[in-house]
């Protein structure tokens, strides 16, 4: 019997592959620390290779072995090594490029129904809130926040309206943090825009309506002070971008739940994962336009004290969008099959 | 762990799924269980939460000269740590937060696509309302006009987002559902040495002591193999003993002077799976010891 042990033939082949699979681990432990960066040209050809010898491994163990360990260790060896080969292969530059050249704005175009239509629904909620506010002013505090609107309430003279507008202390305090404090609340609200997309939109299209009424009101507020050309200019220069971008969330919500709404020859399920992915890439950008829009805001309205140059400003920005995002571009597929 | 043939109902049950790879292996990955995945995200939270205690104690020597920047970094990097700290890490190519680096489980997508970074942006976009958004209510940084009633609503979407895990079979969470991912386990492989080594001359003599007839060898299958393969791994005296004890009974062993357990059970395992090995290259699956083909 005991010669029967020494030919058992589940043992003699794990003697004989059991290299492979060592190197098959060593490399994936190499190449997993090393995060998102690309493979060495050594790994390109080797990677393969000890893949499918791994795979074999595994069938043949399954159908001829016994040794539990023998078995559950190739899967797992297998399934690491699946993730990483049919995992994404891109570099981080690649990626970032290629999100900025072609996913992203190609994402926009390829939405442009939804973007039209959140745009109009967050244009309604500046409509209806000016001119409700303008009419009574009293509607402004169900609208806004007071603690948000710093004092610029229907209550507060002209004088201390166009302070607010026109900064000319250079030194005053808290400017750069109130507009870091605003970039990251945009950007919760967009994220939050997007998110809730699912329920049918619904939510989505409340958040835009709501976040368009207090803007409207307080616009309100100032032209009913008579200070409506100025006020333009402030929100302008930062706020085409960021009104924008608040507008490409929603439009990525819209997305999802038209998906969900309507789901066509798909189930709702498939429906929804089709575009979130889509909504997704739309919404990355708009967390980099409301970084920008920061930027703008945080500096760009300190330094900028003109109100031409700054409607200027938010026109070229808000061009620039439009041209970036529309502008005719080479379809996704058609790259992709040029490139290998 | 069944041949390369389907999963049985109960193995899905336990959290197995096919995964046919293009090259038609199907590697049977298994999902991970719900307590990994809170006690991945309770990590993550700690290490976030850490981070920012950190920095703000690192910014704290700058407020004296200049504050607003202070405040402003903050504010950033608490909206970073926020929004990005699940991306960033699941983007990488491990797929796997710090806290699911350590429960040892990823992320990844379902069915056969590759995980996008959109895939995990959005998964995470999903968290913000699933979990920052009511905890916010509920701690009142939302400050005024938040009541009784808005913190029970807030619980109630909350819970309806804490508990989807448990009420679906494949463990999504409401951002799994939209990204069409989800989460998995990811173990490290680790090769166990075989425990038919007779290649020492001193193995090869003490197993030579035990040679068992045919018939009795017959008398257990598969199931029994691998429970006396975890047995022999798990080197528990007691239960050796135990299990060395019902076998000898069973099989009609004469005990012999000086034998060991372990020795008497390796022997045995070694005769019963090159049996049952040689029977399956036959064709012949023996289940277990009920199973007599």
């Amino acid at each position: 019997m005991s010669r029967r042990t020494l030919t058992l033939k589940s043992k003699r082949f794990r003697e004989e592959r059991q290299g492979d699979w060592k190197d098959m681990e060593t490399m994936l432990k190499s190449i997993e620390s090393r995060s998102v960066r690309g493979l060495t040209d050594e790994e390109l050809i080797k990677l393969p290779k000890l893949y499918r010898a791994t795979l074999s491994s595994l069938s043949v163990a399954r159908a001829t072995s016994l040794d539990q360990s023998v078995v559950s260790y190739l899967e797992s060896l297998s399934t690491r090594a699946y993730y990483v080969i049919y995992g994404s292969q891109q570099r981080l530059r690649d990626r970032i490029y290629n999100f900025f050249a072609r996913d992203w704005p190609l994402a926009i175009q390829s939405a442009w129904k939804d973007v039209a239509a959140s745009s109009f629904i967050f244009a309604l909620g500046i409509v209806i809130g000016f001119v409700m506010v303008s009419n009574n002013p009293d509607w402004f505090y169900s609208f806004m926040d007071a603690g948000m609107a710093g004092g610029r309430t229907p209550a507060a003279s002209e004088e201390f309206l166009r302070d607010a507008i026109y900064d000319n202390d250079p030194d005053s305090d808290g400017l750069g943090a109130f507009a870091a404090f605003l970039f990251s609340n945009n950007s919760r609200v967009a994220i939050f825009a997007f998110a809730l997309g699912f329920a049918f939109a619904l939510p989505t299209v409340v958040l835009l309506l709501y976040n368009g009424l207090s803007i409207g009101a307080f616009i309100a507020v100032y032209t009913g002070k008579d200070l409506g050309f100025e006020i333009g200019g402030w929100l302008s220069i930062h706020g085409t971008t960021e009104l924008f971008a608040i507008a490409l969330a929603g439009a990525g919500g819209c997305l999802i739940g038209r998906a969900v709404a309507f789901p066509g020859e798909m189930t709702r399920m498939e429906s929804m994962r089709s575009k979130s992915e889509q909504a997704a890439i739309i919404l990355g950008g708009v967390v980099f336009m409301l970084l920008v829009a920061g930027l703008l805001e945080g500096f760009g309205r300190q330094l900028v004290q003109n109100d031409w140059t700054r409607y200027a400003i938010g026109g070229a920005m808000l061009t620039f969008w439009l041209v970036y995002f529309f502008l005719p571009r080479k379809a996704l597929e058609t790259i992709k099959s040029n490139t290998p | 762990m069944s041949p390369s043939g389907a999963l049985s109902s109960d193995q899905i049950k336990l959290g197995r799924r096919h995964l046919v790879t293009p090259e038609g292996v199907d590697l049977q990955i298994e999902l991970a269980d719900v307590g990994s995945r809170i006690g991945a995200f309770a990590l993550d939270l700690m290490i976030m939460i850490l981070v920012l205690i950190a920095s703000a104690y690192g910014l704290l020597s700058m407020l004296s000269f200049n504050g607003e920047l202070a405040v402003t970094l903050l504010v950033l990097i608490a909206f970073f740590l926020r929004s990005f700290y699940f991306t960033v890490f699941e983007m990488s190519r491990r797929a796997a937060t710090p806290g699911k680096m350590i429960l040892k489980i990823r992320v990844a997508a379902r069915g056969k696509a590759r995980l996008s970074a959109a895939s995990v942006f959005a998964r995470n976009a999903l968290r913000e309302i699933g979990f920052f958004l009511p905890i916010g209510f509920l701690f009142g940084i939302g400050d005024n006009g938040v009541d009784g009633w808005m913190n029970l609503l807030a619980s109630i979407w909350a819970g309806i987002f804490l508990f989807f895990p448990l009420f679906n079979r494949d463990r999504l969470r409401v951002g799994d559902l939209v990204a069409g991912t989800w989460v998995v386990k990811s173990p490290r492989p680790i090769l166990a040495a075989d425990l038919v080594t007779t290649d020492t001359p001193e193995h090869a003599d003490v197993f030579a002591k035990f040679t068992f007839t045919p018939a009795q060898i017959d008398k257990y299958g598969i199931r029994e193999l691998h429970v006396l393969e975890d047995v022999l791994r798990a080197k528990d005296t007691d239960v050796l003993a135990d299990v060395a004890m019902r076998i000898r009974t069973k099989i009609g062993w004469v005990w012999e002077d000086g034998e060991s357990n372990t020795a008497f059970l390796r022997a045995y395992y070694t005769a019963l799976r090159g049996r049952l090995e040689s029977k399956m290259l036959m064709g012949v699956r023996r289940k277990d010891k009920f199973d007599t083909r």
